[in-house]
């Protein structure tokens, strides 16, 4: 099965368990993020089909909401906080330092879906900013120079997958 | 077979939790900001060092104690001595302290933060940290001592009480306790809690609703995350008894996608509590049925305006209507809601179990009870307090926060957020409640506190407020659309010395432009950053303006970064190696020279100079740089 039938088939066993009921909308759109890490255009067609909408008013919902993504995440996502805190504590050059080093600006996955870069609003770890997210470890106290030490391991692990 | 009743239950919960009282027991605290610090790797410690010591104790995993700066967090507790919580615990530390404390007799004083006094499970408090006398934990009391994924330790320190009062009581008469008691609002805004309960209950139609807004969005605050983590079964009783008396048999718990810890923690709660009983069908043999239901929010700020949070939750776009109808009347699928703030609800329980007096004895005339506070910038002691109204800013900042870090000068506080306001050292000495901070132009709002330092300048602050309320204005109303991105503009161009005195004039009628000309709470307090940072700190939007100065040198546009001839050593290479522009230059023996047009001004430099050092400054005015180093740019060339 290729995976485009694989991603069909998921978003149809998501949608089997729903009913048609346009209330679900964000629901069948987080199922199917969770499930696929983005939402393809097909999906959202699909979607807007199985709920009687309009393509446009699926679209409408999905871009309104910060946690709907529509390319797919690197393999190593790495998230920067820039909450209060974070900015205070210089997060405005953390998150600088994250695009030089990873080549990415936020929003965007690089050409070979290694790394990807996002921003979140805050993530509630106040008292460690400014902080970065790496594939789910958060890093705390970050400063330009760590950003750079902290993404090592990731960059060689990219590497030697590549190599492989 | 007939239900358990309340009685029953409570007794087999306290039979159970005696049992771990009575013995030794190391408690961690990994609710979110616990694990970011390091307490998995902890607890991973204590499970191998305990097995390779023989020692077996129980390891329980608590919520927050609310003192951030100190995770990881740990406390040893044995019954027949001192219990002890331990801070900045690392896993070198582990050997020790089982060895120690779990193996021995032996307290390890010099690593620990204190005692715990007041017993483990009622508002216990470290009588060693002096903050402790300012707090008054009523809805934190067992946050970080309890395990929030048991219910037994909650009903054993009194929880599901206020319930089981509840059904024995009339709804009137519950909605009269509330009256007593005080209870505002704790989403920010401070309504009356009895007056919107009862609204709901005397609106016509059915079915009803319970709403609890766990949508925190606010950058900068994480009580509710803390209280939903540390102490989710309190939420929960309080939305069943609320579903008692407005006569609703369904509630949701509306809770931001970003912390997937806390929708986990009130997951198994909910599940602890339908398997007692507790939730769901003919709760304690009453007659009474109530569920409640997770919905997760999907990432917009204005989501926590109740009607906007409404309309997300019915699949649509976030963006709040025109009221009336209130919700109380027209809610959730049109049928009349009741919806309040986490801690609101969790005020709830013991006022019912304990009487009006429990909260009504604290706080002020207009604000009753405490509020939570989180603490975060640049003091000493990062975290969250919760306090009696009243208490002033600078208890909190000093005393509870334990002042600025290093030997900084405080500069503001600023509260509420994107809502709220920057207050400077002149106001500190205002008490905390609804009332006063709205007259300073900040609000009570979320409850978020950042500390600012003199290396934080008002008005990047003011522009980074700003911009969050730009990128998370829903586009409704155009006052919130383009009047706040206006306002944005021109505070990009202060802070990179582009504008003209006249754009402040311009500010601040966009401000009041845009506060009158917006439906919801987003667009109506957006401009308070900017004008609470005007009121108080003018003299800074000046010197942006007419010195091209940044005085805290943030604004990147208004600095340099230089490097002192007379202090940098030369045999030193730190900053040239690490330049992530090469922008330094200088070989082994030189003085190292920045190169201007290739610095990106990031700051690694003076982060990697040696601080015996210290060569790397930075410069504001731009054009305070040296001469030399000017006219070499220019020979250069």
């Amino acid at each position: 099965m290729t995976a485009e039938q694989q991603a069909d088939q998921a978003v149809g066993e998501i949608l089997g368990r729903y009913e048609r009921d346009k209330t679900n909308l964000i629901r069948l759109l987080q199922e199917v993020q969770t499930e696929l890490g983005y939402l393809p255009r097909k999906a959202m067609q699909e979607i807007a089909a199985f709920l009687d909408m309009a393509e446009v008013d699926v679209w409408g919902v999905a871009t309104f909401y910060n946690h709907f993504r529509f390319v797919p995440l690197g393999k190593c996502h790495t998230t920067v906080c820039m909450g209060t805190a974070c900015h205070m504590a210089g997060g405005k050059l953390i998150l600088d330092a994250l695009e030089r080093e990873l080549e990415v600006r936020v929003g965007e996955t690089s050409a070979d879906g290694e790394f990807s870069l996002g921003r979140v609003a805050c993530i509630g770890c106040c008292m460690l900013a400014p902080v970065v997210v790496i594939k789910d470890k958060i890093h705390p106290r970050m400063t330009p120079f760590r950003v750079e030490e902290a993404l090592i391991p990731y960059k060689q692990a990219g590497k030697e997958e590549g190599r492989e | 077979m007939s239900k358990a009743t309340f009685e029953e239950i409570s007794n087999g919960a306290r039979s159970e939790v005696e049992g771990l009282r009575n013995s030794v027991h190391v408690l961690v605290g990994a609710a979110t900001c616990g694990r970011a610090a390091g307490a998995l790797d902890v607890i991973d410690a204590f499970g191998k060092e305990m097995s390779r010591q023989g020692v077996t104790a129980p390891i329980i995993q608590v919520g927050c104690i609310g003192l951030c700066h100190a995770e990881p967090l740990v406390i040893i507790s044995r019954p027949e001595s001192m219990s002890i919580a331990y801070g900045n615990v690392t896993t070198e530390m582990v050997p020790r302290l089982v060895a120690g404390y779990l193996a021995g007799d032996d307290p390890c004083l010099e690593l620990a933060l204190g005692t715990l006094e007041g017993g483990t499970y009622e508002a216990a408090y470290i009588p060693e940290l002096s903050r402790f006398e300012h707090e008054l934990r009523l809805i934190l009391r067992r946050c970080g001592y309890i395990d929030p994924e048991c219910i037994d330790q909650y009903i054993a320190s009194g929880g599901y009480a206020g319930l089981d009062k509840t059904l024995k009581m009339k709804p009137e008469a519950i909605i009269e306790q509330l009256r007593e008691s005080g209870l505002r609002g704790r989403g920010g805004a401070g309504f009356p809690a009895h007056r919107k309960w009862e609204a709901c209950r005397q609106a016509e139609g059915s079915p009803k609703y319970v709403i609890c807004n766990a949508d925190e969005g606010d950058p900068g605050a994480f009580m509710d995350r803390v209280v939903l983590e540390s102490d989710p079964h309190q939420v929960i009783e309080g939305m069943v008894i609320a579903g008692y008396v407005i006569g609703a048999e369904q509630g949701y718990v509306y809770v931001r996608a970003e912390y997937p810890l806390a929708i986990e923690r009130i997951r198994v709660a909910l599940k602890q509590a339908r398997e007692l009983g507790l939730l769901g069908n003919d709760i304690l043999d009453s007659g009474f049925s109530f569920d409640i239901d997770i919905a997760t929010g999907a990432g917009a700020f204005v989501s926590g305006e109740a009607t906007a949070l409404v309309a997300a939750m019915e699949g649509r776009r976030s963006e709040p209507r025109t009221r009336p109808p209130r919700l109380a009347e027209a809610g959730l699928w049109n049928r009349p809601t009741l919806l309040n703030n986490v801690k609101t609800f969790a005020y709830v329980p013991a006022i019912v179990a304990r009487g009006a007096d429990w909260l009504a004895s604290h706080g002020t005339e207009g604000s009753k009870g405490t509020a939570v506070f989180t603490l975060a910038g640049k003091v000493v002691n990062s975290g969250l307090a919760e306090v009696p109204m009243g208490t002033t800013l600078r208890q909190l900042v000093h005393d509870i926060g334990g002042g600025i870090r290093g030997d900084k000068q405080f500069k503001a506080v600023q509260i509420g957020g994107p809502s709220g306001g920057c207050l400077p050292e002149s106001l500190l000495d205002i008490p905390i409640d609804y009332d006063s901070l709205r007259e300073a132009g900040s609000m009570m709002g979320s409850g978020g506190m950042i500390v600012m330092d003199e290396d934080n300048c008002a008005v990047d602050a003011a522009r980074f407020f700003l911009d969050f309320s730009t990128k998370e204005s829903c586009g409704k109303c155009t006052m919130c659309r383009l009047g706040t991105l206006q306002m944005l503009h021109i505070l990009e161009d202060i802070t990179a010395g582009r504008a003209e005195m006249r754009d402040i004039d311009a500010l601040l009628t966009l401000a009041e432009d845009v506060k009158a000309g917006s439906l919801c709470g987003l667009g109506r307090t957006a401009p308070n950053p900017v004008l609470t940072t005007l009121r108080y700190f003018r003299d800074e939007y000046e010197a942006h303006i007419q010195e091209k100065c940044c005085p805290a040198k943030v604004c990147t546009e208004l600095i340099v970064y230089y490097i002192l001839p007379d202090r940098c050593d030369r045999a030193c290479e730190h900053c040239v190696l690490t330049c992530p522009t090469e922008a330094i230059k200088g070989g082994k023996g030189e003085v190292k020279v920045i190169e201007q047009e290739k610095c990106s001004k990031c700051g690694t430099c003076l982060e990697v100079c040696p601080p015996e050092y210290n060569a790397v400054v930075k410069l504001s005015p731009v054009s305070s740089l040296p001469s030399s180093q000017l006219s070499e740019r220019r020979s250069k060339k």
